[in-house]
């Protein structure tokens, strides 16, 4: 039972941690995105190749980090997490 | 596009809709018996289905017409709207989706009042989601109105009165089986429309984006695909893109959809489904706004409505006829629908579930009562925004999204993850937070030019910012912070335990 419950509060902390981290890489990414569009403008105009500006490119690899960030996180939870809580779950049911 | 003129392929598909929505309303009412079924569609609703419901929820008719025009109009500076309503689904799914689900019943109230006392969070918790709902459901119920005008040739009040009324057939028979398969068939009928007009677009530019960026550039000069003058001041830029971003966590239609699953983890992978559905349909977005404004032109999308509305509609009748145009105005309807159900839904679960069993009935009330005052109160709710919808006629009230996120932000995002994750949170801090976060967003909207300058024509405004939440943001959090370490509870603190098991493990099984 305690072991089941130790395992738990480790994972429990390392999703926590994890959540906290892919919040904060989301929000910088976003933050950082509209700080260049209100401070450097120029940049952004910047044309790569015809019809693809660095702002529109930017754009879409914030898109893109948003869908790396949440497929980070299901892999990590299905991985490591419902592991642990399937086993206290059932440490609770047979504990009764 | 002559509008106002009744399009037959808009009408019949518009028709063929609404039987369809009928139709699965009445299958859904045959299936809904209790408040499980009324409020969480029994839970049981799959990860794939969820995930696009959630997407029909979130993608509202301003999304779809409003971005796109504005693309069409100014170029990459709408770009910044369609990535700012991604962005808030990471947060969603790292700090809200599981917990809430695992904590919760019906409204994300529940959350908030695990462990504190019931009846003073329920009433703050309450007005958050209802001030939420309240801003959100005129703007669709007034963009309702218009759109259908110039898409149908109704009259704007024939338009939203039919609305109100069809959405209330949902709902009230229905519930949240009905509106979760609405949302469904929505979902997938807008990601179609939209594909299917990104790809006629992008024929005629052999299948290449840049080549109609490019033209974009050629024919309007390069400052479309560089930000303009829409994002002037910084502070006002990231204020509005962190209402965005924590606006989402904490809109109540949303959240309330957590618990139309089983677990956490068909929650949690929902999420996943939701934000690829909703990331592809912003990247459509793109290539419909520079689609617009190459082939329809920037003066024809102008002439037919100054915000770009119909950018869209009138791009669907370039490239693919009256029929194709009469399919994206049947899709466009179908959006506003289907948001409005959802958000009546949620307005009506703050106001049985939280006000009236957990406040008047002291959660008293027998079941059968509880369905009788939810559907009371859908009732009222649908007739609350038929007559706002018609006093608000004609009136700007794009920024009403935005306050709405901006409340949700500010009002409810705060306190749900101080409850969820700060165990010295109490009832005094949750409902000062939230009530906090409403009043202060209210009023300095109101300070704000949107209204003091553009709407009542007056020199200057009491607060220079259009967008709050770069303040009212961290000063929610603060004011909830203080308030708490202010009024300490013993059995707040002491409850934090349970809810740390619950948060992973869920509720034990009835006996």
């Amino acid at each position: 039972m305690s072991d089941t419950q130790t395992r738990l509060t480790r994972v429990a902390a390392a999703r926590w941690r994890l959540s906290i981290l892919l919040t904060a890489i989301m929000t910088l990414v976003y933050v950082g995105f509209i700080l260049l569009i209100a401070f450097n403008k120029p940049l952004l105009a910047m044309v790569l190749m015809p019809g693809l500006s660095l702002g529109i490119l930017l754009g879409v690899l914030v898109i893109i980090t948003a869908w790396a960030l949440i497929l980070i996180y299901v892999k990590w939870t299905n991985d490591h997490y419902d592991i642990a809580v399937a086993n206290s779950q059932q440490a609770r049911r047979e504990g009764r | 596009m002559q509008t106002g003129e009744p399009n037959i392929v808009a009408m019949i598909g518009f028709g063929v809709f609404i039987a369809l929505s009928l139709l699965i309303t009445y299958w859904a009412a045959r299936r809904t018996h209790n408040t499980k079924d009324f409020y969480a569609a029994g839970r049981s609703v799959t990860a794939f289905q969820n995930g696009l419901a959630l997407a029909g929820d979130y993608m509202s008719a301003a999304s779809f017409l409003g971005i796109a025009g504005l693309v069409a109009l100014s170029g990459f500076d709408g770009l910044i709207y369609s990535i700012g309503f991604l962005v808030g689904w990471p947060v969603v799914m790292c700090l809200i989706a599981e917990p809430l689900r695992n904590l919760g019943r019906y409204t994300f109230s529940d959350v908030v009042a695990f462990r504190l006392r019931q009846e003073p969070v329920r009433v703050a918790a309450a007005a958050g989601s209802l001030a939420v709902v309240a801003f959100y459901l005129i703007a669709q119920m007034v963009g309702a109105g218009n759109l259908i005008r110039l898409l149908f040739g109704l009259s704007y009040e024939a338009a939203v009165v039919i609305v109100g009324l069809v959405m209330l057939a949902y709902v009230l028979f229905g519930g949240m089986i009905a509106t979760t398969w609405v949302q469904i068939v929505k979902a997938v009928l807008l990601l179609l429309g939209a594909f299917m007009l990104a790809m006629m677009v992008l024929a005629r530019f052999s299948f290449n984006p840049l080549a109609l960026f490019d033209e974009a550039s050629r024919q309007y000069g390069a400052g479309v695909l560089a930000p303009g003058r829409l994002v002037s001041d910084p502070v006002d830029a990231i204020s509005l893109g962190l209402a965005l971003m924590f606006g989402t966590a904490g809109l109540p239609h949303i959240l309330m959809r957590f618990y139309t699953v089983p677990d956490a983890r068909t929650a949690r992978v929902s999420v996943a489904y939701a934000t690829a559905a909703i990331g592809a349909f912003y990247l459509l977005t793109f290539i419909l706004g520079f689609g617009a404004m190459v082939l329809v032109g920037q003066p024809a999308i102008r002439a037919v409505d100054a915000g770009g509305n119909m950018a869209a509609p009138l791009l669907a009748e370039v490239v693919g006829g009256q029929a194709f145009l009469g399919f994206i105005s049947a899709v466009a309807f179908a959006t506003i629908l289907a948001v409005v159900a959802g958000l009546t839904l949620a307005g009506a679960a703050a106001l049985s579930h939280d006000i009236y069993v957990h406040v008047f009935r002291h959660s008293r009330a027998t079941e059968k009562e509880q369905l009788l005052v939810a559907r009371g109160a859908t009732i009222l709710l649908a007739v609350f925004s038929i007559v706002l919808g018609i006093a608000f006629k004609g009136q700007n009230v794009a920024y009403m999204v935005g306050l709405a996120f901006a409340i949700a932000a500010s009002a409810n995002f705060p306190a749900l993850l101080l409850s969820m994750f700060w165990r010295s949170f109490t009832t005094r801090g949750a409902q000062a937070s939230i009530l906090f976060g409403t009043i202060a967003t209210l009023v300095l909207i109101w300070m704000s030019p949107t209204i003091q300058m553009d709407l009542l024509g007056n020199k200057s405004a009491y607060f220079p910012y259009r967008n709050p939440g770069l303040f009212t943001i961290p000063l929610s959090f603060i004011v909830g912070i203080v308030v708490s370490l202010l009024t300490p509870e013993t059995a707040a603190d002491e409850g934090f335990t349970r809810l740390e098991h619950q948060i992973h493990l869920g509720e034990e099984e009835p006996a």
